[in-house]
C-alpha cells in the first residue's frame, strides 16, 4: 500500500510496485584514480520508489559511486542509465533536466553560507521556476516545516545552526525542486539516535508523500533496519550483495559477516533471524 | 457528469503527462464543480496560479465548490500547496472549498502541504537613517573593541615571547625555521624583481626631470636615499602583508573553523606561545633581510638605468653613491624592518583568530588582515618619519 501511493504520485507511466522499474541502472562501471581503481565491473539497480541502503567499508568508495552517478567524477568504463536513458548521450540540456529531477543531500550539508537558510531553499526554485515572489516565500516556508524544521530558522545563516538543523535544512534545499531522486550521504551521521530516528522517519514520509526515490549512503544500522527497503553492499570494488536484510544475513561474503554479524547489528535482529 | 469529464481527461493525460493544466468549470445547483486536469507542477507555476486566482475569484461568488482532482496528471507540493492554498482563503471567506480526488496519494501530499506554517514574521529591519546611525555606532564600537583586543593581544605575545627568550623548551626551533623559509626564501624572489623595477622606475624619472636643469647626477642621491630610507623597507612590508599575513590568517583562521585552537588549548598548550610567536618572531627575523635584499635590488635597477639611459657610468654612479650615502641612511630603513614585522604578524594574529564558524568569515578576516596590515605599516612609517626628522638622524 505504501509502495503504492508512492508510485503514482511519481510522474512516470505507471508501474505497479513489485513491478522491476530502475530508475538507475549502472553496468560495468569502473573509477579509477590514476593507479588508484575504486571500483570495477561494478553492477547496480536503484528501483523507483524504494529506499536503497548502501553500505560499505571507510574508503571503499561509496561516495564515489554516488558522485559518479551525479557526473561529479569522470568514469573509466561503464554506463549509467537515469529514467531509461544513458547519460553519457545526453546533450547539455537534457543533462540540465535530469538534474533538475535529482536532489542530493551532501554529508556536511553543502549549505551556502553566504545565504540564510531560506535562500539557499529558493536559489534552485529562482533558477529553474517562474514563480511569484509570494509563491517563492511560501513555497520555502512549507519546505522548511515539510523537514520539521521550527520557522524561525528560515532567515538563519547556516553557521547558526546545529548539525540536525544543518541536515534538515540541507533535505530541505535537496528538495526544493520536487525531485524523482534523491540522494543522501550518511544523513544520519553526526546525530543522536533520537534525532537520527525522526530523521529516518523523515525520510519514509516524505518517501511516501513525495513518491521519492531514495538513495542513501549511511552506516547506521538503525537507518538499514528502519528506513531501507533494499540494501547493497560494496566490497572489493563491487557490489557484493543487493538484497533485503535477510539476503544479507544469509550471505557468505567475510565483511558482510562482519558487518551484521557484530554485537552492535545482534542486538537489532530480531530472534528469530539470529543464527548460529 | 463530474466523473466522465474526469474520466475523459484521465483517458487523455495516459498519453500526454505533462500537458497544461485545466480547469473545467460546471455549475451544478449552485454549486460550482471545477473539473482539473493537466500537470499540475512547478513547472507550471505562472500558470497555475493564474487558474488559482480565476478559481478564487469564482469560489468567492459562489460560496460553495468542489474541486475533483482525479485527473491530474502530476501534482507536486507547488500543486497541492496552492489547491490547499485556496480551500483555506475560500473558508476563511466563508466559501465551502471541498478538494476531492479518487487517488489516495492526493490525499496524502495534500494533508502533508496542509500543516500551513504558523504565520511568520521575519524581524522587522530598520531603515534609511536610522541604518545608518547604527551602522556608525557598530563601527565606533568595533573600532574600540579593536583596540581594547589589540592591546591585550599585544600583552599577551609579549609575555609568550619573553617566556620564550627565557625558556627554551617553550622556544619551537623547528617552527620558526619552517616559518622563515616560507617567509623569506619564497618570498624573495618576488620582493628581488619589484623592486628592481621600482628603482629603474625612480631612476628614470628622476633622470628625465633633472636633465632639465643639467643635474642628472643628482639622481644617484635621489634613489639613494629615498631606496634605503623608504621604498625598499615599505615594499618588502607591504609585499609580505600580502603574501605572509594573509597565509597567517588563513592558517590559524582554518585551525580556528576547525577547533584545532581549542584541540591545543585543552593539551595545555597556549596556541599563542605554539602558533602565533613562531611567525611573529620568524616576521622579525626575515623582514630585515628581505629588506636589505630589496635595497640592493632597487640600487641595481638604478644603476642600471643611470648607465643606460642616463650616461651616467656605474664608476661615478658608485663612487657618488658612497659619498651621499651615510650609515645612517641604510639604519634608518632596517631599524624600522622589524617594527613593521611585529604590526603584520600582529593584526594578522588577532585576524585569524577572530574567524567565526562559515568560509565567509574566514575570508572576510584575510581581507581585512591584509588591508589593516598595509594601512598600518604606513602609518607606522610616517610615525618613523617624523620621529627620525625631530632627533635629525
Amino acid at each position: 500500500m505504501q509502495g503504492d501511493l508512492a508510485m503514482s504520485a511519481a510522474p512516470a507511466k505507471d508501474a505497479s510496485p513489485g513491478e522491476a522499474d530502475p530508475v538507475i541502472r549502472v553496468r560495468n562501471l569502473k573509477v579509477a584514480f590514476g593507479e588508484k581503481v575504486i571500483m570495477d565491473g561494478l553492477d547496480l539497480d536503484v528501483m523507483r520508489g524504494e529506499i536503497l541502503g548502501f553500505v560499505g567499508g571507510s574508503g571503499q568508495g561509496k561516495s564515489v559511486l554516488t558522485r559518479t552517478i551525479l557526473g561529479l567524477v569522470r568514469k573509466q568504463r561503464g554506463t549509467i542509465e537515469v529514467f531509461g536513458e544513458d547519460v553519457d548521450k545526453l546533450d547539455q540540456r537534457a543533462h540540465r533536466t535530469l538534474e533538475r529531477r535529482f536532489g542530493v543531500m551532501f554529508q556536511h550539508g553543502a549549505l551556502f553560507s553566504a545565504l540564510s537558510v531560506k535562500q539557499n531553499i529558493q536559489l534552485p526554485m529562482r533558477e529553474y521556476l517562474k514563480l511569484s515572489p509570494r509563491l517563492l516565500d511560501e513555497l520555502a516556508m512549507l519546505k522548511i516545516e515539510m523537514v520539521g524544521l521550527p520557522p524561525d530558522a528560515a532567515d538563519k545563516a547556516p553557521s547558526e545552526l546545529s548539525g540536525g538543523m544543518i541536515k534538515r535544512a540541507a533535505l530541505a534545499r535537496a528538495l526544493a525542486l520536487d525531485p524523482e531522486i534523491v540522494f543522501l550521504d550518511e544523513p544520519t551521521s553526526g546525530l543522536d539516535p533520537i534525532g537520527a530516528a525522526d530523521f529516518d522517519e523523515l525520510i519514509m514520509t516524505l518517501k511516501q508523500t513525495l513518491g521519492l526515490t531514495v538513495f542513501m549512503v549511511t552506516h547506521d544500522l538503525d537507518s538499514l533496519f528502519v528506513a531501507c527497503d533494499r540494501i547493497a553492499a560494496l566490497a572489493d570494488k563491487r557490489v557484493i550483495a543487493v538484497g533485503s536484510l535477510a539476503d544479507m544475513l544469509a550471505s557468505d561474503h567475510p565483511w558482510l559477516k562482519a558487518y551484521f554479524g557484530g554485537e552492535r547489528a545482534r542486538a537489532r535482529l530480531p530472534k528469530d533471524n539470529l543464527r548460529t | 457528469m463530474t466523473d466522465s469529464i474526469a474520466k475523459g481527461a484521465q483517458t487523455l493525460m495516459a498519453v500526454v503527462d505533462d500537458a497544461e493544466p485545466q480547469a473545467i468549470y460546471r455549475d451544478d445547483d449552485g454549486v460550482l464543480a471545477v473539473a482539473l486536469a493537466g500537470s499540475w507542477s512547478a513547472d507550471r507555476a505562472p500558470r497555475l496560479e493564474e487558474l488559482i486566482a480565476e478559481m478564487a475569484a469564482r469560489v468567492a461568488a459562489v460560496r460553495q465548490a468542489r474541486l475533483d482532482l482525479s485527473a491530474i496528471g502530476r501534482l507536486d507540493t507547488l500543486g497541492a500547496y496552492l489547491l490547499a492554498r485556496l480551500k483555506e482563503d475560500g473558508e476563511a471567506a466563508g466559501a465551502g472549498v471541498e478538494l476531492a480526488s479518487r487517488r489516495p496519494e492526493h490525499g496524502v501530499l495534500l494533508r502533508e502541504v496542509n500543516l500551513r506554517a504558523t504565520e511568520y514574521e521575519p524581524p522587522a529591519r530598520p531603515t534609511g537613517l536610522v541604518t545608518v546611525l547604527v551602522n556608525i555606532g557598530k563601527a565606533v564600537t568595533n573600532f574600540g573593541r579593536d583596540l581594547v583586543g589589540g592591546a591585550v593581544f599585544l600583552g599577551e605575545v609579549m609575555i609568550a615571547c619573553v617566556g620564550a627568550l627565557f625558556g627554551p623548551r617553550k622556544f619551537r626551533g623547528p617552527s620558526l625555521i619552517n616559518q622563515i623559509e616560507l617567509i623569506a626564501f619564497s618570498g624573495a624572489p618576488i620582493i628581488i624583481l619589484i623592486s628592481f623595477l621600482v628603482g629603474c622606475i625612480v631612476a628614470q624619472q628622476g633622470i628625465f626631470q633633472l636633465q632639465q636643469f643639467g643635474a642628472a647626477v643628482f639622481v644617484v642621491n635621489l634613489t639613494g636615499i629615498l631606496i634605503l630610507r623608504e621604498l625598499a623597507v615599505l615594499l618588502t612590508s607591504i609585499m609580505v602583508a600580502g603574501r605572509s599575513g594573509s597565509a597567517f590568517t588563513a592558517e590559524i583562521g582554518s585551525m580556528k573553523m576547525r577547533e584545532e585552537i581549542d584541540a591545543l588549548r585543552v593539551m595545555g598548550l597556549e596556541p599563542i606561545e605554539v602558533l602565533v610567536v613562531p611567525r611573529i618572531l620568524a616576521l622579525m627575523i626575515s623582514l630585515p633581510i628581505l629588506t636589505f635584499i630589496s635595497a640592493m635590488s632597487g640600487l641595481v635597477g638604478a644603476g642600471l638605468v643611470a648607465w643606460l639611459y642616463g650616461g651616467i657610468g656605474l664608476d661615478t654612479f658608485l663612487a657618488r653613491l658612497k659619498s651621499v650615502i651615510t650609515w645612517q641612511h641604510f639604519a634608518v630603513g632596517l631599524i624600522k624592518a622589524p617594527f613593521m614585522a611585529f604590526v603584520i604578524g600582529l593584526i594578522a594574529s588577532i585576524e585569524g583568530l577572530a574567524v567565526k564558524g562559515s568560509a565567509e568569515s574566514l575570508g572576510r578576516q584575510v581581507t581585512a588582515s591584509v588591508v589593516k596590515a598595509i594601512f598600518m605599516v604606513i602609518v607606522v612609517d610616517g610615525l618613523f618619519a617624523m620621529f627620525f626628522a625631530s632627533i635629525r638622524f
